[in-house]
Order: C-alpha cells, then sequence, then structure tokens
C-alpha cells in the first residue's frame, strides 16, 4: 500500500450525528484516491441512516441518524466496504476542461505573479495551463475546487489585503494551491484568469461540472473567445 | 398565493425551511432553521408538516402587510408582536386578514423569532430546499434577507378551524447563561488543559455572531503542546467548536461546510438551538456528555417532539 495511506482508518467522533473516517495525514494524491474509493463505494452503498458523506482532502465525514444507526454499526460497515474495495472497479476520474482568458482584466494579478518569480505573463500562463490538477476537495463556497499539483515555480503568497469582492470565474493561485471562484465572494488570492463558463448552475438538474477526486485542466483562450462563451452562457 | 407585502424588512429576515441536503461534498452548507425546535413547533401549530419554509427573524422582526387570510404562528424569540397595533402572543395560531398590519419590536428575549403559515412560505426551490443560503445567494428571494416591497406567498394549506396553542410547560425559555452540552470530539486529543479550561470557564458571546458560526471569548484555550493549531481542511459540523490558534472558540454552525480549524469538541444536536438564540453578551458554559447519552437525550428529544405534536394537533 502507498506510503502515506493509513494501514486502518482513523475514526473520530464529531457530535451525535457525525463520524469523521480518516485515511491519512497529508495532502497526499494517494490518500485523496482512497477517499475518492470510499466516497463512491459508499455512495453506491448506502449504510442504512447515513443522511449524507462529504469527503474532503484525507477524510470523510458521515452525517447518520442516529436513531437508526450508530458509529459502532457503521465502523464495521466501513471497515467491510474497504476490504471489499480491491474487487470493486472504481470509474476513472473525470478531465474537465475549463476555458481561462488569462491576464488583463480578467487576471489582475498576473503581472505581479509573472515578476516575482521573473517570468513573462506568456510563461505563468503556458506554466499554469500545463498540468491536469486533481480537485482534492470541494468547499469555501459552492463548487469551489481546491486544486493540488501546482508547479512550484508559480507557488505565490495570498495578497497582503484579501479583496471584498473577488468576480465570479477568477482563477487565483494562493501559495501551492489554485482554484477557481464559481460565484462572487471575498477572497485573497492572487488573480490571474477567468472562465466564462459557468461552475455553478443551481437550477441545472446537476448544477456542477466535476467533483473531488476529478481533474481539471484549463486551456488558454482568447478575450473574443470569452466573450463569446460568456454570451452562450447567459443565453 | 401572495400573503404578505414586506414593510420593513427587519435587520435579517430570511426563508428558511429544514436545510438542503446532499451537497455539501460541493460546498453547498445545509442552511435551513437555526433552531429547529421553535420552527417544528411553529409549522405543527398552523397545520404542516415540521420541515415547511418559514421566516427566520434577527433580533427584529419585519413589519407585514397582510394580502390574504391565513393562519400564523409565532414562536422563538420575543419580539412583542403586533396585530393592528394590538399585542399577540406567541406559541398559539393567530388568524390574519387581508388588510392587517403585523409589526414586531426588539427582541425581549432570544434572537430569533419564527413566523409560520398555512401551507407554508413560498419560495422556488433551489436544489431541493426553499432555505436561503446568502453566501452562495441561493434559495429564499434570489438568495438574500427580505427587503422592502418584497411579496410573500404561501403554498396551498387549509385553515384551522380551532385555534391552537403549545401548553406552557413546553414553552421554552431563552436565559442569559446558556448550557450546552458537547461530545468531545473530533480533536481532542490535541488538548489537555484546554479541555478543563472549555469545561470549567464561562465564555462571553461577542458581537461576531451569525448564520455561519458564534464567536465567543474567554480564557483561552490551550492546545498541547506540540501538535498543530490547524490541520488539514476537513468537514464541519453544526456545532463544531473550533478553536483557532488564539484559543478564543468558535461555534459553527449552519452555512459553513469546511475548516481547517481544530475542533476541541460538538455542541449536541438538540442544544444547537439554545446558541441560536444567544445575544452578544450573554454568557456560554459548556457541559462533557457522553456520545451514548447524547443518543439517549436526542431519541427522548425526538420522543418529546412527537408528543408535542400530538397535543398541539388535538383529540
Amino acid at each position: 500500500m502507498e506510503s502515506g495511506v493509513f494501514e486502518k482508518a482513523n475514526f473520530r467522533i464529531t457530535g451525535d450525528c457525525g463520524l469523521l473516517v480518516e485515511y491519512g495525514e497529508a495532502i497526499d494524491p494517494a490518500v485523496n484516491q482512497k477517499v475518492r474509493s470510499m466516497a463512491i463505494v459508499m455512495q453506491n452503498n448506502m449504510p442504512g441512516g447515513v443522511i449524507e458523506i462529504i469527503p474532503t482532502y484525507r477524510s470523510i465525514l458521515i452525517y447518520y441518524d442516529p436513531l437508526i444507526t450508530k458509529p459502532s454499526i457503521l465502523k464495521e460497515t466501513l471497515t467491510d466496504l474497504e476490504s471489499s474495495l480491491s474487487e470493486i472497479e472504481i470509474p476513472p476520474p473525470k478531465v474537465v476542461e475549463i476555458p481561462v482568458c488569462y491576464g488583463g482584466a480578467c487576471g489582475p494579478d498576473i503581472e505581479h505573479v509573472a515578476q516575482s518569480h521573473n517570468l513573462t505573463p506568456q510563461e505563468v500562463i503556458h506554466l499554469h495551463s500545463e498540468p491536469e490538477y486533481l480537485i482534492y476537495m470541494v468547499g469555501f463556497t459552492p463548487g469551489f475546487p481546491f486544486l493540488g499539483g501546482l508547479p512550484e515555480v508559480l507557488h505565490t503568497p495570498r495578497l497582503k489585503t484579501p479583496r471584498t469582492q473577488v468576480p465570479k470565474g477568477s482563477v487565483g493561485i494562493a501559495n501551492g494551491q489554485t482554484g477557481v471562484y464559481p460565484i462572487a465572494s471575498p477572497g485573497g488570492w492572487q488573480l490571474i484568469g477567468k472562465t466564462p463558463i459557468r461552475l455553478f448552475a443551481p437550477e441545472r438538474s446537476n448544477p456542477f461540472l466535476y467533483q473531488a477526486g476529478d481533474r481539471i485542466r484549463f486551456k488558454p483562450i482568447s478575450s473574443r473567445d470569452y466573450q463569446r462563451l460568456s454570451d452562450m452562457e447567459v443565453k | 398565493m401572495d400573503t404578505f407585502l414586506v414593510l420593513t424588512p427587519g435587520p435579517f429576515t430570511t426563508v428558511q425551511d429544514k436545510g438542503r441536503f446532499g451537497y455539501q461534498h460541493m460546498g453547498i452548507p445545509v442552511s435551513g432553521v437555526l433552531d429547529s425546535f421553535a420552527c417544528r413547533v411553529a409549522n405543527f401549530l398552523v397545520g404542516n408538516p415540521e420541515g415547511h419554509a418559514v421566516l427566520e427573524n434577527t433580533i427584529i422582526g419585519p413589519q407585514l402587510a397582510v394580502l390574504r387570510e391565513t393562519d400564523i404562528a409565532l414562536t422563538g424569540a420575543e419580539m412583542d408582536a403586533k396585530l393592528n397595533y394590538k399585542p399577540i402572543e406567541s406559541w398559539k395560531t393567530i388568524r390574519v386578514k387581508s388588510g392587517d398590519v403585523l409589526t414586531f419590536q426588539p427582541v425581549k428575549s432570544g434572537c430569533r423569532g419564527y413566523l409560520a403559515v398555512s401551507g407554508g412560505i413560498k419560495v422556488p426551490e433551489v436544489m431541493g430546499s426553499m432555505s436561503t443560503y446568502v453566501g452562495g445567494k441561493i434559495g429564499g428571494y434570489g438568495g438574500r434577507p427580505l427587503k422592502k416591497g418584497d411579496i410573500v406567498g404561501r403554498c396551498n394549506g387549509s385553515l384551522l378551524d380551532v385555534p391552537r396553542y403549545l401548553p406552557e410547560k413546553w414553552i421554552p425559555r431563552y436565559p442569559d447563561k446558556i448550557n450546552l452540552r458537547t461530545v468531545a470530539g473530533p480533536q481532542d486529543d490535541h488538548f489537555d488543559e484546554g479541555l478543563t479550561t472549555l469545561f470549567q470557564s464561562e465564555f462571553l458571546v461577542t458581537p461576531k455572531a451569525d448564520r455561519m458560526g458564534y464567536r465567543l471569548q474567554g480564557t483561552p484555550i490551550k492546545h498541547r503542546e506540540n501538535v498543530p493549531q490547524s490541520i488539514i481542511s476537513e468537514p464541519t459540523m453544526p456545532g463544531g467548536i473550533q478553536v483557532p490558534a488564539d484559543g478564543q472558540p468558535i461555534i459553527l454552525l449552519v452555512e459553513q461546510t469546511v475548516g481547517g480549524y481544530t475542533k476541541i469538541a460538538t455542541v449536541i444536536s438538540t442544544d444547537i438551538p439554545n446558541i441560536a438564540q444567544a445575544v452578544p453578551g450573554d454568557l456560554v458554559k459548556f457541559e462533557d456528555v457522553t456520545l451514548e447519552k447524547a443518543h439517549r437525550i436526542y431519541s427522548d428529544h425526538e420522543k418529546q417532539i412527537k408528543a408535542i405534536a400530538e397535543a398541539i394537533a388535538g383529540p
């Protein structure tokens, strides 16, 4: 088994309706892969009395109804599910391409990011749009993806003073993390671009394009394409 | 069915129901009423299922002009409600008619008042719930609190044949000293003497208190030496007591899904209404209970809710 993954899951009591299950203690693709597999297996075989499960970097919170089940039963069920993992085929993660207009009005901090690493904005765009990023977790605001795999040369501290309003669709960098703001919200990440597509569409039957465990690739687009795609989104 | 015209909205009046479940893994918190007891009773009174949408009023209720006949029930915080400028009582049903005006005074005890109507408040459902989530700009009235000029509608629901009331013995009081029962964890192992501080001292409710969480102030809760004060971000639970580096605890509520601070203990779900009714200046004391006891309290509480529903409905 991979080094970062616990041999045995670690359970933590979280109030009278929650059980936290930890599969490792680091931000590690192997641990997150285990979280994703267990989340999929649980979704497909939801133990009785479980209301909702929330997978994150390295752990899953299970929300349960204490009138129906309790942690001792859940622990047993989870241990059984875990041992059956090897026999279950886990579907491969989705790769979602997100078009991004970098720099200019869309990415007001790209010059700063470029200068702090002695790069040109063009090099920042190239470096940022090359990797396939792992979505470790979704949270903070609806659909906000916490992505791993930002090239080290782009690691840039947060803004000293966070913005009170970051525009919807902004793509940002904070230290070793990168992500996209699906709705306008306060935020302190360095903004390098913006996507014209809606990452959170509550009126759709599936309001999201991805979930934790999937992968994201950013595709640079021109400002003309940005305009064209955002006009299409409005319709 | 247009039922009320909002004359003044109050500082923070939102539509809430039992909550939006199934999307926390996508960053959508449950939202929903903070005081589930008051909401359930208000709905029982007007003859609705317990989780129907209600108005949650904070500190001061709205002023509403009635556009259509309905039964209403006011529960939760005491805000000296008046109908056509004459006092009306909480925890019982009142028939209101077109042309009536419903007003409230600033809160006298508690923090959040609830208004239920026959059939339930009606707004479009977003992802299975009518609850307003202001941070995500969804639910209720376009994801925002009520404002002047809004028309509040209700779903179809029959009016009552006889008025209903909650028997006195079940009406909660909202003292300014609040006891919150908690279960240790999820990160109680990051603390040793901090646990003693948590359970032996009192904490003041600060003005930084909203639907995301209540910031408290008191003797700093110390982490154990050599343990990290922040952790890899993980899911949060309403009731979780976060301890940031400064040792001043924050009780998390219904508008947060993930966080990277350690949680020393978690308030049990039946006591969330007690903190939801706290106002700045109140004092909070924490009590440690075992998980087994917490589950007994939970099941006793649900039995009591059943008994209340039956008593209200009458023979």
